[in-house]
């Protein structure tokens, strides 16, 4: 088996971040917040986040920043809870969630949050369970949960539970493993997991893991590297990650690397992207593979960081 | 709306915006990153001509036709971008757009983009407008897509919302069966069907529908019994109801016809040991199957006394990367299943 090609991923992150004239770049640009949040807690896993300006990015993730309180994917753009998660969750890694008005962004969250307890991405109304567990999560390391109507948010994603015991996007939609990572992350952060079945999910959940020692995100479709972390992520807040096959899969994300120039793609031969760096070193993080940092499964950010938000300084 | 035309327009014969006379008095903006961008943007001319005219109409929020073009072009080089689109409905808004020649558009931008949160959330925003006359043409239109990727997760909801708000449920049933004729392993329309027999004002709900739907269920298992869906489906149809579960013979007697075939066993094994679980007692017939498969497996034997510890030893050789699972079973058989 080859090994985790640490320094050369390390290399590939900086580097995409100077990348001039690729299209990578230009398509990316509205979501630029989210790009920043792979990119900076990859770094942070692999022990590389010193080598970031900290002040350069708070200062530019604040101008992310529209009146309304909620983030957009970069300057100039439209807020969303998707970015404002990510602006959150990389501050949060900076230590300098203080720069934030508080208030305004809890209440731009708070906002967003409807009659039967669902959350819609931004104003434009979209309802989907990915939604939810932004606005929980960011509620939560802001500390302010109670802002928002905790039992009926729960209500609603319970109400997304599917036959098989996974989660859906809406009530009736298929289990979907991006979509069960963000009903038990934010059931695992409200205190919630007795609502999850979770034998049965765990068992659903780990029959995603196919030949290859990869996992695929619904049954019958191809393996992919950042279904390494919905999945294993999922099975680790219902405790049941011993019901997989570890070093399978631990070899399948090992083969997704490009030794030669660093990054991670979804599956071997495939092109690197941030995306799949980022959740390929997040499922060796999980894997509690050697020489990457522990990640929080719930918060999606470093264990360090969680203990620092919640039990003061680590 | 005729500036809409030149959506389809030809990329090689690109005019730049700058010697368009609808633009003449426009002054590009480009993308500010910051004052020492975290990742600097580099684009394509034309790419970079669009976005830096889409953001000066936009920071003046001009809701005007050349705006709507600007929309459409910018969304044809990156149809992601969801600052565009929500710009693009305030437009149609006040210009109080025909939102039929809004369908075309999207379906237009869904050919190659058909994965694309932004899309999907702009269709449903058109349809929602035009209510119930959208309602078969938005069938239809997931249908296209069903086409190309029968799985796609955003057209399944999309379909999904357009059954449930704009009620047109009387095919979806048969639909559902033409899909899975076409490929069986098709979880989301196993899915859909679960949704339909469920939800549908007109099939009379679950308890109406279990009867004939466990008989669909165990045929398709008959075909393909390592096909994961029909189980779980199965399953499904008692959801809550286990003494219904456990006293439908037709369960066991589908799970022996694939243990007597020896290949493909698992799924059959693990409703078994459901079943076990729940105080099923198996006949002779199903015993003596499942000792034959042990002998198979394990050189001792006799070692598993008990039925549900040799239905989880057997499922622990037939599903190796899941042994752990398997054996976390065994370990946790209730008393009741000692038979
Ligand atoms: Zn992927």
């Amino acid at each position: 088996m080859g090994e985790l090609a640490g320094d050369k991923h390390v290399k590939y992150i900086l580097c995409v971040e100077k990348k001039k004239d690729s299209f990578e770049s230009v398509v990316m640009e509205h979501l630029r917040l989210n790009g920043a949040y792979w990119g900076l807690t990859t770094l942070d896993l692999l022990g590389k986040l010193d080598t970031v300006d900290s002040n350069e990015v708070v200062s530019w993730i604040l101008q992310c920043q529209h009146e309304s309180g909620g983030f957009g994917g970069n300057i100039g753009h439209d807020p969303h809870l998707l970015y404002t998660l990510s602006a959150v969750q990389v501050l949060a890694l900076f230590d300098k969630l203080d720069v934030l008005d508080l208030n305004k962004v809890t209440d731009y969250i708070r906002s967003l949050q409807n009659e039967d307890g669902s959350f819609s991405g931004d104003v434009w109304g979209e309802v989907d369970t990915r939604f939810s567990y932004c606005a929980i999560c960011c509620l939560a390391i802001l500390k302010r949960l109670d802002l928002i109507n905790v039992e009926k948010a729960v209500r609603y994603i319970v109400s997304c539970k599917t036959l098989d015991g996974g989660f859906g996007c809406t009530p009736g939609a298929e289990s979907h493993a991006g979509q069960i990572f963000c009903c038990v992350g934010a059931l695992a952060i409200t205190g919630s997991l007795h609502h999850v079945d979770k034998d049965l999910l765990g068992w659903w959940l780990c029959e995603r893991q196919v030949k290859s020692g990869g996992l695929n995100g619904r049954p019958e479709k191809l393996a992919d590297v950042c279904y390494s972390w919905w999945v294993l992520s999922s099975l680790i807040m219902i405790d049941r990650v011993h019901w997989i096959d570890k070093e399978k899969l631990i070899k399948f994300i090992l083969d997704c690397q490009d030794t030669e120039n660093g990054g991670i793609s979804d599956r071997p031969d495939d092109a690197v992207d941030v995306f799949h760096t980022y959740f390929g070193v997040a499922g060796l993080s999980l894997l509690e593979y050697p020489g990457v940092k522990a990640i929080d499964p719930a918060y999606a950010l470093p264990v360090d960081v969680v203990n620092r938000i919640f039990f003061g300084r680590c | 709306m005729a500036s809409l035309s030149s959506e389809g327009e030809d990329w090689r014969a690109w005019v730049p915006l700058s010697s368009r006379p609808e633009f003449a008095a426009v002054t590009p903006l480009p993308q500010d990153d910051g004052p020492s961008p975290v990742v600097a943007i580099a684009y394509r001319d034309d790419f970079r001509e669009t976005m830096d005219y889409f953001r000066s109409l936009y920071s003046s929020r001009e809701l005007s036709p050349r705006s709507l073009l600007l929309t459409s072009l910018a969304i044809s080089f990156n149809p992601a971008n969801y600052t565009v689109w929500h710009f693009r409905r305030q437009v149609l808004e006040a210009l109080d757009a025909d939102l039929n020649d809004e369908l075309e558009f999207t379906e237009r931008v869904a050919k190659g983009n058909a994965k694309n949160y932004q899309l999907w959330h702009h269709r449903r925003w058109v349809a929602e407008k035009l209510g119930s006359d959208a309602a078969c043409g938005e069938l239809e239109f997931t249908g296209k897509i069903f086409c190309l990727d029968a799985k796609n997760y955003h057209a399944w909801s999309h379909r999904q919302w357009v059954l449930h708000a704009l009620g047109v449920w009387e095919n979806e049933l048969d639909y559902c069966t033409q899909l899975l004729e076409e490929d069986i392993f098709n979880n989301s329309a196993w899915n859909q069907r679960y949704f339909v027999i469920t939800k549908s004002p007109l099939l009379g709900g679950l308890k109406a529908m279990r009867d004939s739907e466990v008989d669909y269920a165990i045929e398709a298992i008959g075909t393909n019994p390592e096909n994961e869906s029909p189980w779980r489906y199965l399953r499904g149809l008692y959801n809550d109801e286990n003494d219904g579960w456990l006293n439908d013979a037709r369960v066991p007697c589908a799970c022996l016809r694939v243990l007597k075939a020896k290949r493909n066993l698992k799924f059959a094994l693990s409703t078994l040991l459901d079943l076990v679980c729940l105080g099923f007692k198996p006949n002779q017939e199903i015993r003596d199957a499942i000792t034959s498969l042990r002998t198979s497996h394990s050189g001792e034997v006799g070692s598993d006394s008990d039925l549900a510890k040799s239905i989880c030893s057997i499922l622990g050789h037939e599903d190796p990367m899941r042994a752990n699972y398997w054996t976390w079973r065994s370990g946790r058989l209730p008393q009741a299943a000692e038979v």
